[in-house]
C-alpha cells in the first residue's frame, strides 16, 4: 500500500483531468443502487456470492488504482456487501483515505465505513486519530459533527485520551449543535477512560442553564454518567437538584410546545432522563429526597396515561420514588400506580409493572399485598414473560394468612402452564407449603396434587425432601401411603411420584393392608395386590433404573411387614440375574440377606426413624472408615477431612499400629448413602442431591450393620443395661467422666456407652470435646454430645453416646483425649481407660 | 443502548449499529441469536425480552423489525418511544418509508440514526432539528470542496 493519506488536492480542473485519464483505463464502477438491484435479483445464495465476488474484484482493482473519484462509491458498495455478511476488511484503509478527503460526501461515507469496519480491535484504528482531530476543529459544523459522532460511538481508549481535550473544548462552545454532541462524546470518553472524568467537570458548570433541549438532554446524560461513577461527583452535583426540579416543572406546566411534543407531553425523553438523574441524586439523601418530593407527586398525578409515552414517564417516576427516601404516602402512590398498570390493556405496561413490583415486594410487602388478586389474575396472561413474573411475584406474596387461597390458584396454574414453568412452580409450591402449611393433611394433599399433576417435572432433589417430610409426619403415614398407592394405580409414568410412592409402600405397607387410615375411607387391599403393583413397576418400560431400584428395595422391605415372604424371595432371586447391574447387585445382596443373614433382616428393614432436617442440604457428616480405608461416596469426601484429622491425632498418640481410627459423627441425622450396600436397603436416600448414590465399591455383607443404627440420633436400644455397673473412666482436675452401659438389642456385639462429664470446680469448662480411640479389632462410633459446656459446681453434665462394636469379643480398651477451655486457657489431657467391667464387652 | 438491529421478517439484516466493540464473528453470532429469538415471538407477546444481561426491546413496523438491546437499568417504555421516533424520522425523510427505502438507501438510514443517537443515547429530542441537520448535510454533498463551506456553517448553524 502506498504511504500516508495525504488529502487529495481537489480542484475542479484536477479532478477533471483525472476523470478523463480514468475513463481511458476502465469503465466507471457501477453505482451503489444498481449493485443493490443486481444483487437482489440473485435467486440463490451461490448466485449472490458470485456476483459479490465479481464486484469485490472490481472494487479491489479500483482501490489499487488509487482512484479518488469513485472511492466513495466503491466503499459504499463494500459496506452494503458487508451488511449482507461478506468480508470487507480490504476497504479499511480506503475508509481512512475518504475521511482525509476534503469532499463532504467522502467524509460522510468514510466515517460511516470507519464506524462499521474500523472498531478499536482493528490495527489501523488509531490511524484515524489525526483526521478526527483535524475534523473536530473543522470550520464546518457538520464535519465536526461527523468526527464527534465517530469518536463518541467507537473511539478506543487511546484515541479518547488523545482527543479528550478537543472534546472538552467543544463542550464549552456556544454552538448547541456541537455542544450536545460533545456532551455525549464526553460520556463515551469517560466510559473508556474513567480517570479523565475530572477534566470535564469545569465544563459542566452551566450546562443546565441551556435552553436548547438537545443540550439539556445530553447534559443530563453526562451528569448521570459522572454521578454513577464517582461518589464525589454525586455529592458535588446534589446541589443541582433544585435546578433539575425547576426544569422538570417547566416541562410539565408549560403549554404545548410543537417542537418537543409527543402525544401531548412535552419532551418525554428529557423528563425521563431528569427523573433518572433525580433518582441517583436522591438515593440515601434525605434533603435531596425531600426537595424532589413535590415534583414527583405532581408528575405521578398529572401525567396523561392514555398512551405509552405517559406511562413511560410514570414508570420512571415510580422507580425514582421507590429508590429515594420518599415519604410513605408517596410510596403507596407509586405502588398504586403499578397496581393500575397491572390492569392496563397494554401488555408491555403489565410487564413493567410486574417487574417493578417484584423489586419492591420485599421492602413494601404490605402495599404490594393489596394488589394480590390482580397479580394472581396475571397468571392467566397469554404472554410468557408476564406469566413468569406473575408466578414469581405470587410466590413472594404467599404468607400464613393467604396460603390456602394462593395455593389453589398456584396449583391451578401448575395444571395448565407451559412445561418450562412446571419445575419452578412445583419447587415454589413445595417451599411455600413447607413454610406455611396450615395442617399436615393439607401439606400431604398439596404434595400429592403436585406429584400427580406435574410429577415428571418435579426436581430430582424433591424426592428425598418429600420422603423426609412424609417420614416426619408420623400420624399421616397411613393416609399418605394410601393416597400414594391409589395414585400409582392410576398412573405409573411420572417417576418422582412413583419413587416416593414405592418408598412409602415399602416403609408403610403394613399400614396399607391393615386398613388403618383415619383421614379417609380406608381401602381394602391385599398383600398380593400391593406386590403386584410394585412388581409391575419393575417390569414396566416407563420405569427408569432409579425407579426400579426403589421398587425392588420396597419389595424387600415388605418381607418384614408382609407375610408373603416366599413371593418376595422369588422376585428378589429373579432379579439376581438382571441385566441392570445396579438391580442385580441389590437383588444378590437381598438374596444373601434371606439366606445367610436372615437374623439381621428385621433390624435392617426396620421402620425409619424421624429424621432431623438440618438447615442446608449439605454433604452428610457420617464418616465411615474401616481398618482398611474404604472409599466412601465421593459426595462425602469434604466432611471426612475433619474427623480424619482428629483420628490421626489419636493414632499418632497411640502408636498408630494396633489401633483403629475413630469414627466420629457430628450430626448423624441423615442416612448416609455411602459406604455400604446395606445402607441402600433403606431407600437410597441421598439428601445431598440425586435420588440414588453412585455405586460404591461393593462392600460385603459382613460390614457390621451397626453403622445403620447410627442413623438416629438416639441409640436404638430398647432395654437398659441389665445390671452392668457404671464406671468412672476419668477423674482429674475437677473433671469427672463416668461411663454407663447399655447393650444394644438385638445386636449383642454392640455396647452402647454413655459418657457423663461433670465439673466440680467453680468455673465452667467450655469448648469441651471428647475423643476416643479403640484397638483395631473394634469399631467405635461417637454420636453428638448434648452440649460442649460442662457447667461448674456439678450444675449439670454433658452426655455423649459411644457405640462400640466388638465382634471378636475382645477385652475393651480405650484411649481418650479431652480438650476444653478453662478460665480462658486451653486444657488438654489424655488417658487410658482399661477398667471396663467384663459384662460390657463379653 | 448497546446495539440496534433492523431486520426483515425473513431474518435479513437491513441495518446494524453497534455501540460496543465486538469482533465480526461475535456480531454475527449475536445478530443471529437475537433475530431468531425475536422472530419466534408471537403477536400477543410483550415487546420485551430478557437476553443474557440485557433487555431486548423490539417493535415491528410493517415488514421490518426494529430491535434495541439496552442495559438492565434502562426504561423499556421510553426505549419503545426512541424506536418510534426513529421510524418517524425515517418516515418524514423518505416520505412514507418502507423497507425498500432502507434497503436502497441504507447509508441515509445510518446518517439519520447518527444524527438522532450518539454513543447509544439520544442527542436530540426535537424531530425538526434532526431533520434540518440531515437536510443541511445532504446539501453539502451536492456542492464542491469544503472550503466553500465556511459560508454555509455560519449561516446554517443550529
Amino acid at each position: 500500500m502506498s504511504g500516508p493519506f495525504l488529502p487529495s488536492v481537489a480542484s475542479a480542473e484536477d479532478s477533471g483531468c483525472f476523470l478523463v485519464s480514468l475513463r481511458l483505463r476502465m469503465p466507471a464502477p457501477i453505482r451503489l443502487r444498481e449493485l443493490i438491484r443486481t444483487i437482489r435479483t440473485a435467486r440463490t445464495q451461490a448466485e449472490e456470492r458470485e456476483m459479490i465476488q465479481k464486484e469485490c474484484a472490481a472494487i479491489r482493482s479500483s482501490f489499487r488504482e488509487e482512484d479518488n473519484t469513485y472511492r466513495c462509491r466503491n466503499v459504499a458498495k463494500l459496506l452494503y456487501m458487508h451488511m449482507l455478511g461478506y468480508p470487507a476488511h480490504f476497504g479499511q484503509l480506503e475508509c481512512l483515505k475518504l475521511i482525509a478527503s476534503q469532499k463532504f460526501t467522502d467524509k460522510r461515507i468514510g466515517y460511516l465505513g470507519a464506524m462499521l469496519l474500523l472498531d478499536e480491535r482493528q490495527d489501523v484504528h488509531l490511524l484515524m486519530t489525526n483526521c478526527i482531530k483535524n475534523d473536530l476543529n473543522h470550520s464546518t459544523q457538520y464535519v465536526q459533527g461527523l468526527a464527534l459522532c465517530t469518536l463518541g460511538c467507537m473511539g478506543s481508549s487511546e484515541m479518547c485520551r488523545d482527543l479528550a481535550g478537543e472534546v472538552e473544548k467543544l463542550l464549552k462552545t456556544s454552538n448547541s449543535y456541537l455542544r450536545k454532541k460533545a456532551a455525549l462524546c464526553a460520556v463515551h470518553v469517560i466510559r473508556k477512560v474513567p480517570e479523565l472524568m475530572e477534566m470535564f467537570l469545569p465544563a459542566t458548570k452551566n450546562l443546565l442553564s441551556e435552553k436548547n433541549h438537545g443540550v439539556l438532554h445530553t447534559s443530563v446524560v453526562l451528569l448521570t454518567e459522572m454521578c454513577e461513577r464517582s461518589p464525589d461527583m454525586l455529592t458535588h452535583f446534589r446541589k443541582l437538584v433544585p435546578q433539575l426540579v425547576r426544569i422538570l416543572k417547566n416541562l410539565i406546566m408549560s403549554g404545548y410546545s410543537p417542537e418537543h411534543d409527543v402525544s401531548g407531553i412535552s419532551d418525554p425523553f428529557l423528563q425521563v432522563r431528569i427523573l433518572r438523574l433525580l433518582r441517583i441524586l436522591g438515593k440515601s439523601d434525605d434533603d435531596s429526597s425531600e426537595a424532589m418530593n413535590d415534583i414527583l407527586a405532581q408528575v405521578a398525578t398529572n401525567t396523561e396515561t392514555s398512551k405509552n409515552v405517559g406511562n413511560a414517564i410514570l414508570y420512571e417516576t415510580v422507580l425514582t420514588i421507590m429508590d429515594i427516601k420518599s415519604e410513605s404516602g408517596l410510596r403507596v402512590l407509586a405502588i398504586n400506580i403499578l397496581g393500575r398498570f397491572l390492569l392496563n390493556n397494554d401488555k408491555n405496561i403489565r410487564y413493567v409493572a410486574l417487574t417493578s413490583l417484584l423489586k419492591t415486594v420485599q421492602t413494601d410487602h404490605n402495599a404490594v399485598q393489596r394488589h394480590r388478586s390482580t397479580i394472581v389474575d396475571c397468571l392467566k396472561d397469554l404472554d410468557v414473560s408476564i406469566k413468569r413474573r406473575a408466578m414469581e411475584l405470587s410466590f413472594a406474596l404467599v404468607n400464613g394468612n393467604n396460603i390456602r387461597g394462593m395455593m389453589k390458584e398456584l396449583l391451578y396454574f401448575l395444571d395448565s402452564c407451559d412445561p418450562e414453568f412446571k419445575a419452578d412452580c412445583a419447587s415454589g409450591v413445595f417451599l411455600a407449603a413447607e413454610k406455611y402449611a396450615p395442617s399436615k393433611r393439607w401439606h400431604i394433599d398439596t404434595i400429592m396434587r403436585v406429584l400427580t399433576t406435574a410429577g415428571s417435572y418435579v426436581r430430582d432433589d424433591s424426592v428425598p425432601n418429600l420422603i423426609q417430610l412424609i417420614t416426619n409426619s408420623v400420624e399421616m403415614h397411613a393416609y399418605t401411603v394410601q393416597r400414594l398407592y391409589k395414585a400409582l394405580l392410576d398412573d405409573i409414568s411420572q417417576q418422582p411420584l412413583v419413587q416416593v410412592a414405592s418408598w412409602c409402600i415399602g416403609e408403610y405397607g403394613d399400614l396399607l393392608v391393615s386398613g388403618q387410615c383415619e383421614e379417609e375411607e380406608p381401602i381394602q387391599v391385599t398383600e398380593d395386590e400391593v406386590l403386584d403393583v410394585l412388581e409391575g413397576l419393575l417390569v414396566s418400560n416407563l420405569s427408569t433404573p432409579v425407579t426400579r431400584g426403589y421398587s425392588l428395595t420396597a419389595i424387600m422391605k415388605l418381607s418384614t411387614r408382609f407375610s408373603s415372604v416366599n413371593r418376595i424371595k422369588k422376585v428378589v432371586s429373579i432379579y439376581g440375574s438382571s441385566i441392570d447391574v445396579e438391580l442385580q447387585q441389590r437383588a444378590v445382596e437381598y438374596n444373601a440377606l434371606f439366606k445367610k443373614y436372615d437374623h439381621m433382616r428385621p433390624a435392617l428393614l426396620e421402620r425409619m426413624p424421624i429424621m432431623e432436617k438440618t438447615a442446608t442440604n449439605g454433604p452428610t457428616e457420617i464418616v465411615q472408615t474401616n481398618g482398611e480405608t474404604e472409599s466412601s461416596d465421593s459426595k462425602h469426601m469434604p466432611s471426612i477431612a475433619q474427623p480424619a484429622n482428629q483420628a490421626n491425632d489419636l493414632l499418632d498418640l497411640l502408636g498408630g499400629h494396633d489401633v483403629g481410627p475413630v469414627i466420629q459423627t457430628a450430626l448423624p441425622t441423615k442416612p448416609a448413602s455411602a459406604g455400604g450396600e446395606l445402607l441402600d436397603l433403606l431407600g437410597d436416600l441421598s439428601l445431598s442431591g440425586g435420588p440414588a448414590p453412585s455405586p460404591t465399591p461393593s462392600v460385603t455383607i459382613s460390614q457390621p450393620p451397626f453403622l445403620l443404627d447410627g442413623l438416629s440420633s438416639q441409640p436404638l436400644f430398647n432395654d437398659t443395661a441389665a445390671g452392668i455397673p457404671p464406671m468412672t473412666a476419668y477423674n482429674k482436675n475437677g473433671l469427672k467422666i463416668e461411663f454407663t452401659f447399655e447393650r444394644s438389642n438385638p445386636n449383642p456385639n454392640i455396647s452402647v456407652i454413655t459418657i457423663h462429664a461433670s465439673n466440680t470446680t467453680e468455673a465452667d469448662m467450655t469448648d469441651f470435646v471428647f475423643q476416643a480411640a479403640v484397638p483395631k479389632t473394634f469399631q467405635l462410633q461417637l454420636l453428638s454430645p448434648s452440649s460442649n459446656v460442662v457447667p461448674a459446681l456439678n450444675q449439670g453434665n454433658i452426655t455423649q453416646v459411644i457405640r462400640v462394636l466388638n465382634p471378636q469379643k475382645q477385652q475393651l480398651r480405650m484411649r481418650i483425649k479431652l480438650t476444653y477451655t478453662y478460665k480462658g486457657a486451653p486444657v488438654q489431657d489424655l488417658a487410658e481407660v482399661n477398667n471396663f467391667p467384663p459384662q460390657s464387652w463379653q | 443502548m448497546r446495539f440496534m438491529l433492523l431486520f426483515s421478517r425473513q431474518g435479513k439484516l437491513r441495518l446494524q449499529k453497534w455501540y460496543v466493540p465486538l469482533s465480526d464473528p461475535q456480531k454475527k453470532k449475536i445478530s443471529r441469536e437475537v433475530i431468531q429469538m425475536v422472530l419466534a415471538r408471537k403477536p400477543k407477546m410483550c415487546s420485551f425480552l430478557e437476553w443474557r444481561d440485557l433487555k431486548i426491546v423490539y417493535k415491528r413496523y410493517a415488514s421490518l423489525y426494529f430491535c434495541c438491546a439496552v442495559e438492565d437499568q434502562e426504561n423499556e417504555l421510553i426505549t419503545l418511544e426512541i424506536i418510534h421516533r426513529y421510524v418517524e424520522l425515517l418516515d418524514k425523510y423518505f416520505g412514507s418509508v418502507c423497507e425498500l427505502d432502507i434497503i436502497f438507501n441504507f447509508e441515509k438510514a445510518y446518517y439519520i440514526l447518527d444524527e438522532f443517537i450518539l454513543g447509544g443515547e439520544a442527542q436530540e429530542t426535537s424531530k425538526k432539528i434532526v431533520l434540518k441537520a440531515i437536510e443541511q448535510a445532504d446539501m453539502l454533498q451536492e456542492v464542491g470542496p469544503i472550503y466553500f463551506m465556511k459560508a454555509f456553517s455560519a449561516r446554517w448553524a443550529i
